[in-house]
């Protein structure tokens, strides 16, 4: 419920009413001061949904396990849409850095390190790497160009991981990952209460830094480049250097992902790096819409959702149903859909 | 009189056409300077070589007698060399308070802030809220720009290409395509611009040609055809011939 | 050595005539359809049908496969595909992969998800040796099917009035309509024998590529490959780039086994890097 709510509150703060009348340089700069500050600030919504996730620790205990992978999905989508909404690059192969990020964790905890944080901090560092240097394929081309080497680069690490058997397990998945207590204090446990705690704290710390992050200069230079790179590079914008950066910083978001996944779950498997979890990340996003950062979160819990009522009757042939939610989606228009689910929310919420 | 912008045997191939035909053109510093010629002529391909859109395929560009020929787009911006584009190119999703403050904040090297919220230097607001005042832009500074006046868009173009304190500012077309009733505004505000920015305008109505232009270059089949003062080349009977007497097409 | 290299090409022309009805739609309206392997997949299935079901001859199966999959294309481009010629290649992207989602789902839940075996004809099964070189029947016969194909497809380009008109299409399409040609019912035309290129390519290549209802996520990439590496503007290109793919992939599975597809997947992404715009890209 909070997640359509979500919609619904940016939806319908995207334009925001100028006061009329000419004012004097002092109240104009003023005004202008105001005005970004009215941006960024915390809408009572965001807050609601904050508190709504709080709430599910306490008060669903038995439902641990799904939001845990909810919360995975959700920051796996949210580093997407830094690069998709945010930088307008399409990219098929996200589940790279997801699945590189999980190895990675995983690694770390059977050689020997079982601190979380720490494997987190590897995980965030070596996909961080891996996105700086593929960066520079991604820049450049056309959309399919990029689709195809994003694409091209998660296959072959998924071939890598699947013959390098002695390393990952191969088809078999990476076993034995035993996690120590996060923070030296609070143990995992069966019912994945601290999991959950933990992958919830991570990406709400993540998530406040990539609202920060999208509130500053470099994030507006990063919308004028979705927007128009041709114009961007005219008023001065580095375009290729700020997508190197974006792109950076998701593949890093996404190896934290992957490693929560790993360090969770404590298996490993070659699905990690599959096709199907860049078409699904992707598909999350754009269910809960992209470029307002709340998209993946919405769109990782009503995918779950979806996929937990589906599954109660055709578990294998779920993917016929994300496919013919897909192909209406853009039939319909993505804006007139996720808006018509907006609008729906605010007539219920102004009717009660 | 120095020299603000230089092209030295300026070349540009597509296939076997020439679009830009051995150019060597010289803006004077603080010039009001206008390019003009019948459509085809090259003169969109010889902004985008100013402006590094488009590789040359021989000859050389110099800003201030710096050479710029292999210079990156960006880096012409931050050199003081900034345009704007015959057909709006525009943020559409973002409001010009966002598109100026770009603009501006890019230049002071803003955009590589990672952490601080945009409108938390003063030096940048206050720097928006002159160019707005000064482009008539202020009452609009908060809307969307996809939905303000087609005359409005155009002066946003300006003030954006203006935002970026350059000493060289190429104009394509600044009023192309604005109603009559809005175009004063737009006269007025090119008219307005500070004597120090040197201005090429690259132009298809004659009378604002007229009306601003100190110097005229014709371009004719990617090659400088004539170039003179405004009285010579508005008396000269062979501009008259592939240009003028073309049709009166405004 | 030598019979490798006539693997790779039979490998090679194959995946041309599965995938070159793909580059020409691409080049035609700059769409990016993630979703051709559905249909080679279509043909493929119409094939096993036919031929468990009805006893059909395998050699008579591949016309109609081609029909089917041609019809099914007409149909597709006619109902859904035509509304996304101008969004923008995102949609297209989610659209298609959504078709192939549905695809792969439906054919699992009518057919299984095993591999599929098709029974080769006797007289095509078997390898001969010729000149020292050990060639496989059934492999010549794809290279003969596919070369008359290429041949037929290079002449209805160059000579035919339909050939001149989609080369124009592709060209410009403004311009092309400018000149009166209706680009819709080029497209729907093209759009359908593409799809039944494809589906006929499935049911040749059952065989050698295997046929399950993953088939349109194993191969996209490979499509991609060609297309993109083979550029839209000519047939020449994806021929090209298919043979040196077919080559290059049954020389790399047999010399570096261990190494996988990678050998394909890092060529394509250097290619991609030294030319963005293809192998035969016109200077721009």
């Amino acid at each position: 419920m909070t997640a359509t709510e979500e919609t619904a509150m940016t939806i319908g703060l995207a334009a925001e009413p100028a006061s009329a009348g000419h004012h004097p340089a002092p109240a104009t700069a003023a005004r202008v001061v105001a005005a970004l500050k009215r941006r960024r600030r915390w809408r009572p919504l965001e807050a609601v949904f904050w508190a709504a996730t709080l709430a599910s620790v306490l008060l669903l205990p038995s439902k641990h396990l799904i939001l845990n992978e909810i919360a995975i999905l959700g920051l796996f989508a949210l580093s997407l849409d830094l690069i998709l909404g945010f930088a307008g690059v399409i990219s098929l192969g996200h589940a790279a850095f997801f699945g590189v990020g999980a190895y990675c964790a995983g690694l770390v905890a059977t050689h020997g390190i079982t601190e979380p944080l720490a494997g987190l901090a590897a995980a965030a560092a070596l996909t961080a790497l891996l996105g700086w240097a593929t960066s520079y394929l991604v820049l450049r081309g056309t959309d399919l160009t990029r689709l195809m080497v994003t694409m091209g680069i998660a296959l072959i690490l998924g071939e890598l991981a699947n013959q390098m058997a002695w390393l990952t397990g191969g088809a078999d998945g990476l076993q034995g990952i035993m996690m120590g207590p996060v923070a030296g204090w609070f143990e995992f446990d069966l019912f994945g209460t601290t999991a959950y705690a933990y992958s919830l704290s991570v990406l709400f710390v993540l998530f406040l830094a990539a609202r920060r992050i999208t509130n500053s200069p470099f994030g507006l230079s990063l919308l004028s480049i979705r927007d128009n790179p041709l114009r961007a590079a005219a008023v001065g914008v580095p375009v290729n250097g700020r997508l190197v950066q974006v792109y950076t910083l998701a593949a890093a978001y996404a190896g934290v992902a992957g490693a929560l996944l790993a360090q969770t779950t404590q298996f490993v498997s070659v699905d990690v790096l599959e096709f199907h979890r860049s078409a699904d990340v992707m598909l999350i996003l754009i269910i809960g819409g992209t470029g307002y950062l709340y998209g993946g979160l919405v769109g990782a819990v009503l995918f779950k959702l979806l996929q937990d009522m589906l599954a109660g009757f055709t578990p294998q042939y779920w993917h016929f149903w994300i496919g013919i939610f897909l192909i209406a989606l853009v039939l319909v228009g993505r804006e007139r859909m996720v808006g018509g689910v907006a609008a729906a929310v605010r007539r219920l919420a102004r009717r009660t | 009189m120095a020299v603000a912008l230089e092209t030295r045997n300026l070349q540009r191939e597509f296939g076997a056409l020439r679009a830009t035909d051995n150019v060597s053109f010289r803006l004077e510093r603080g010039a009001r300077h206008a390019l003009i010629g019948p459509n085809g002529a090259g003169k969109t391909t010889f902004i985008n070589l100013l402006t590094g859109v488009l590789t040359p395929t021989a000859g050389s560009i110099y800003l201030d007698g710096v050479d710029i020929t292999r210079t990156k787009r960006e880096q012409r911006v931050h050199k003081g060399l900034a345009r704007t584009f015959q057909i709006n190119q525009l943020f559409a999703a973002l409001t010009p308070l966002e598109t100026i403050g770009l603009a501006v904040s890019e230049r002071m090297g803003g955009g590589r802030d990672w952490w601080r919220p945009t409108g938390s230097k003063r030096e940048i607001v206050d720097e928006v809220v002159e160019i707005a005042e000064r482009f008539h832009l202020v009452d609009e500074l908060e809307l969307k720009t996809s939905t303000l006046a087609y005359g409005k868009q155009r002066l946003l173009e300006i003030a954006v290409a203006f935002a970026c304190r350059p000493r060289v500012l190429l104009l394509d077309e600044p009023a192309a395509g604005v109603p009559e009733g809005d175009r004063h505004e737009i006269l007025a505000a090119v008219a307005s611009l500070p004597r120090d920015v040197s201005v090429l305008l690259i132009e298809h109505d004659m009378d604002l040609v007229f009306s601003f232009a100190e110097r005229i270059s014709v371009l004719v089949n990617g090659a400088l055809f004539k170039e003179g003062s405004v009285d010579e080349i508005a008396a000269d009977p062979e501009v008259k011939a592939v240009y003028l007497g073309e049709g009166d097409d405004d | 050595m030598l019979t490798l290299l006539f693997d790779g090409i039979a490998y090679g022309m194959l995946l041309f005539i599965l995938s070159c009805g793909l580059s020409v739609t691409l080049g035609l309206m700059n769409f990016v359809n993630l979703a051709h392997g559905a249909f080679a997949m279509a043909g493929g299935y119409a094939t096993i049908v036919l031929m468990s079901r009805f006893d059909v001859p395998f050699v008579a199966t591949l016309p109609l496969a081609f029909l089917f999959t041609a019809a099914l294309g007409l149909v597709l481009e006619r109902t859904l595909y035509r509304h996304l010629y101008g969004k923008s290649h995102l949609d297209q992207v989610l659209f298609s992969i959504g078709l192939v989602f549905v695809a792969v789902a439906s054919v699992d839940y009518l057919m299984g998800s095993q591999q599929q075996i098709i029974k080769l004809p006797a007289a095509l099964q078997g390898r001969v040796e010729i000149l020292g070189v050990n060639i496989g029947l059934y492999r010549s016969f794809i290279i003969a099917i596919c070369t008359v194909l290429v041949v037929v497809l290079q002449l209805i380009l160059s000579k035919t009035r339909f050939g001149s008109r989609l080369r124009a299409a592709v060209d410009d399409r403004r311009v092309a309509q400018g000149l009166g040609i209706n680009v819709n019912v080029i497209f729907a035309a093209t759009f359908a024998v593409g799809s039944g290129l494809a589906g006929l390519g499935g049911a040749l290549g059952a065989e050698i590529l295997g046929l399950d209802p993953v088939f349109p996520l194993k191969f996209m990439i490979y499509f991609l490959i060609v297309v993109t590496v083979g550029g839209t503007t000519t047939l020449t290109g994806p021929f090209v780039a298919s043979l040196v793919l077919g080559v290059a992939d049954v020389a790399g599975k047999y010399y570096v086994p261990a190494a996988g597809a990678f050998v394909i997947y890092t060529l394509m992404i250097v290619f991609l890097l030294v030319r963005p715009q293809g192998l035969f890209a016109r200077a721009r």
